[in-house]
């Protein structure tokens, strides 16, 4: 389901003496439906690095990412637009979101995007509000004076609103108490199950146990690192 | 797919100085791209020169019409262009007085655009303006005053209803939160956010506000002296910019 | 008079003049621009129907001149004798026996026939005028048959006033394609614009001309659910009984006292006569 074949990438500051920052070489990685990988290294290696040049918000070098039929290292914008709305989710570290617009329609958004009806996924988004224990009487806010966890919480609702054949997961159970980590942890159990392809970045020992089926660590793909 | 609107070699010069040169992209139906720069970058001639309001020195901007197909608008007839303008076009300008009519009601701002399109009957025109005013939510005691009892964001949601409610394909919007209030901002930018999903637009926006066009646009232009910098996906040309002037413009942004 | 010519303007002028009348009658109610000439009244008084009737008169004609339906106010004696003595032709008060006919803000009462002509005199052409101020822009809607705004004008009426308050000057289609202001006769008049006899239009000031050959087919404009009515005052006159003539109203004292009167004073004055 997703493929990484060869992928590098580097930045170039051009307003600070053009320095060029290489940060990755020779990336390759498979995950096929079902299974959950997890991208483990150091801090600064480069993982959600490569979590956003899946997803298309960083330009990759060389090389090519495929996510179902679309390789997203070459793809048109508005292809992967159209891959970002059906087939590829992902929830990032920190909430991103419109302002002004109340928390359930944040969450319902997706949703809408591929067609549910209003009714339909505002009481989708509900569900899971009430399943991440974001009380009712806060739906109707928006999420940008929420803490840091009810934000990520909000975060999640969102990137599991609508049944992605991939998905990213950036630090999912981030700034989680125990309950709620539990309930992320069925909520991705239950999109393995369903047969979603799913690449994380766990800093949490025991939920990458409990998840993963196999470990990618990027280290091997930093340049000058490599061995 | 085919694009709605294909943008070839446009160029437009004044003497010896350059408005814009050497622009091209297909435009496809529900995208939304952004046009962005600073002062003088050219991208407000462009805009004109796209929505036929000025005549570019040389390339074609073709437009995938309802009865004829693509057709290229920069050497069509005026009446054509006209026509084009009360219906599959709209344009959204940066000032609501450009784009109304100050001195007649708004519900007779709305309903203009109905009637060049020859609707007859009074008591559905003032129904589709009271429709369309609640869309942009006015309300409809509102709907026999003149624009200039109006807000600035009133006024600029009166435009948008007027543009939008002959079912346009494509919208320009020149800055249209420029020299509004930020609060007002946010509510205009929910707005159009919501109609252009809604109705399928496809638009081009131009704008100096990086936070504008991260919200509504899927694809971006970055403009600096006339030429396109950069272009891509919106998200990726403003956390991963490539050029020089992109990651200064980026950079530059004040942070709240 | 023999200091001047016939009918006071130059040959060239004259003919200048209807070339514009024939461009008008081939495209009935554009509005054709002409080099208005300076005449012995200032603008505002009529040089534009004067123009043109001193453009169309010939020796044989009978002229008769109306202002505001009424053939003895001061402007219509002034402009009738002016011509008794430019062109030294016959002059009638009687509708029936004019040839040529120029008018203020009124069509006769008795239906007009083939072989006569009327002008009007018109202060301002231009029908969007009053909604759209730019020259450039009016004749660019009228080029392109760009008339929504027109309609405009009649919603915010029907929005501001319960219904189209245009009394005066009720812009008109003309035959499926122009936009013409008829000149400001009272809406009543309008049914009559379907007429048999040729009509022209001249604005002296504002340097238009424009026209309606007979039989052209004029509607007024309005919506389908408020249609337009031709409507005047609901009484009859005081000095003949007419029931279907446009009226006047006249106050007659300082309480309040009023009459209304036809304001054909041709038509008025041949029914009290029949009556009697």
């Amino acid at each position: 389901m997703i493929s990484v074949e060869n992928v590098s990438k580097s930045f170039t500051l051009h307003n600070q003496g053009s320095t060029v920052i290489p940060v990755m070489a020779g990336a390759s990685l498979h995950v096929a439906a079902g299974e959950c990988v997890a991208l483990v290294g150091a801090s600064g290696a480069g993982k959600s690095t490569l979590m956003r040049m899946i997803y298309g918000n960083y330009l990759t070098a060389s090389g090519r990412i495929m996510v179902g039929d679309t390789d997203v290292a070459s793809a048109a914008p508005r292809e992967v637009i159209a891959l970002r709305r059906r087939t590829l989710g992902y929830v990032s570290q920190f909430l991103r979101v419109v302002p002004r617009v109340p928390t359930i329609d944040v969450v319902a958004e997706p949703l809408l995007l591929t067609g549910t009806g209003a009714d339909e996924a505002r009481a989708q988004a509900a569900t899971l509000l009430a399943r991440l224990n974001i009380p009712e009487r806060l739906w109707g806010l928006s999420p940008t004076t929420f803490s840091g966890g009810e934000q990520q919480r909000v975060n999640i609702a969102r990137g599991f609103a609508f049944a992605y054949p991939a998905l990213l997961l950036d630090e999912p159970t981030a700034s989680l108490d125990p309950t709620n980590r539990a309930t992320v942890l069925a909520m991705v159990q239950e999109a393995k199950a369903r047969g979603a392809a799913i690449i994380g970045i766990f800093h949490d020992h025991a939920a990458r146990e409990a998840l993963c089926d196999r470990q990618v660590d990027v280290t091997g793909f930093t340049p000058g690192l490599a061995a | 797919m085919t694009p709605l609107l294909q943008v070839e070699n446009l160029a437009k010069y004044y003497g010896a100085r350059i408005g814009c040169t050497d622009v091209s992209f297909d435009l496809y139906p529900g995208e939304v791209m952004g046009i962005v720069g600073e002062s003088g970058s050219g991208k407000s001639t462009l805009l004109n020169c796209l929505a036929g309001h000025l005549k570019p020195d040389h390339g074609a901007v073709r437009f995938a019409t309802r009865s004829d197909g693509l057709r290229d608008t920069v050497t069509m007839s005026e009446p054509e262009r006209r026509m084009l303008g009360r219906t599959d076009w709209a344009f959204v300008h940066q000032h609501a007085r450009d784009g109304l009519r100050m001195n007649v009601s708004a519900g007779g701002n709305v309903g203009e655009r109905l009637m060049a399109v020859n609707a007859r009957h009074y008591g559905d025109i003032r129904e589709q303006a009271i429709d369309w005013l609640g869309r942009v939510e006015i309300t409809q005691d509102r709907i026999d005053d003149r624009p200039t009892a109006f807000s600035g964001g009133m006024q600029q949601r009166l435009q948008i209803a007027r543009n939008l409610v002959t079912g346009p394909r494509l919208v320009f919007m020149d800055e249209p939160t420029g020299g509004l209030d930020v609060s007002v901002q946010a509510r205009l930018l929910d707005l159009l956010r919501g109609l252009v999903r809604d109705m399928g637009l496809s638009a081009i926006i131009v704008t100096h506000d990086l936070a504008v066009v991260r919200l509504l646009a899927d694809r971006l232009m970055v403009m600096k002296d006339g030429h396109v910098v950069e272009t891509g996906l919106t998200d990726q040309v403003l956390d991963d910019p490539q050029h020089g002037y992109t990651q200064l413009l980026v950079s530059s942004v004040l942070q709240v | 008079m023999k200091e001047y010519n016939f009918a006071y303007l130059d040959e060239q002028t004259k003919r200048m003049i209807r070339r514009a009348i024939l461009k008008g009658l081939a495209i009935p109610g554009y509005q054709v621009p002409f080099a208005s000439r300076e005449m012995p009244m200032p603008y505002g008084w009529g040089t534009g129907g004067v123009q043109v009737s001193a453009a169309v008169l010939t020796p044989d004609d009978t002229l008769k001149v109306i202002d505001q339906g009424a053939d003895d106010t001061t402007n219509a004696v002034s402009i009738r004798r002016f011509f008794q003595r430019t062109a030294g032709v016959a002059v009638t008060e009687k509708t029936g026996e004019a040839s040529v006919i120029q008018t203020r803000h009124r069509i006769p009462e008795q239906a007009l026939r083939e072989g006569q002509i009327i002008v009007y005199q018109v202060p301002i052409p231009e029908p969007l005028r009053f909604l759209e101020p730019s020259e450039v822009e009016t004749r660019k809607m009228h080029a392109l048959e760009d008339y929504g705004l027109m309609h405009v004008k009649l919603y915010e009426d029907i929005s501001q006033h319960g219904d189209i308050a245009t009394a005066y000057a009720y812009p008109v289609k003309v035959e499926g394609r122009y936009v013409m202001d008829p000149s400001p006769i009272p809406k009543f008049d309008n049914p009559k614009l379907d007429m048999a006899a040729i009509q022209l239009f001249g604005a002296g000031r504002e340097q238009r001309i424009y026209a309606l050959p007979p039989y052209t087919k004029v509607v007024s404009l309005d919506f389908d659910d408020y249609p337009f009515q031709p409507t005047k005052a609901d009484h009859a006159c005081a000095l003949c009984g007419s029931t279907s003539s446009y009226l006047d109203e006249l106050i007659t004292d300082d309480a309040g006292g009023r009459m209304f009167i036809c304001s054909d004073t041709d038509y008025c004055a041949t029914r009290v006569e029949d009556a009697a």
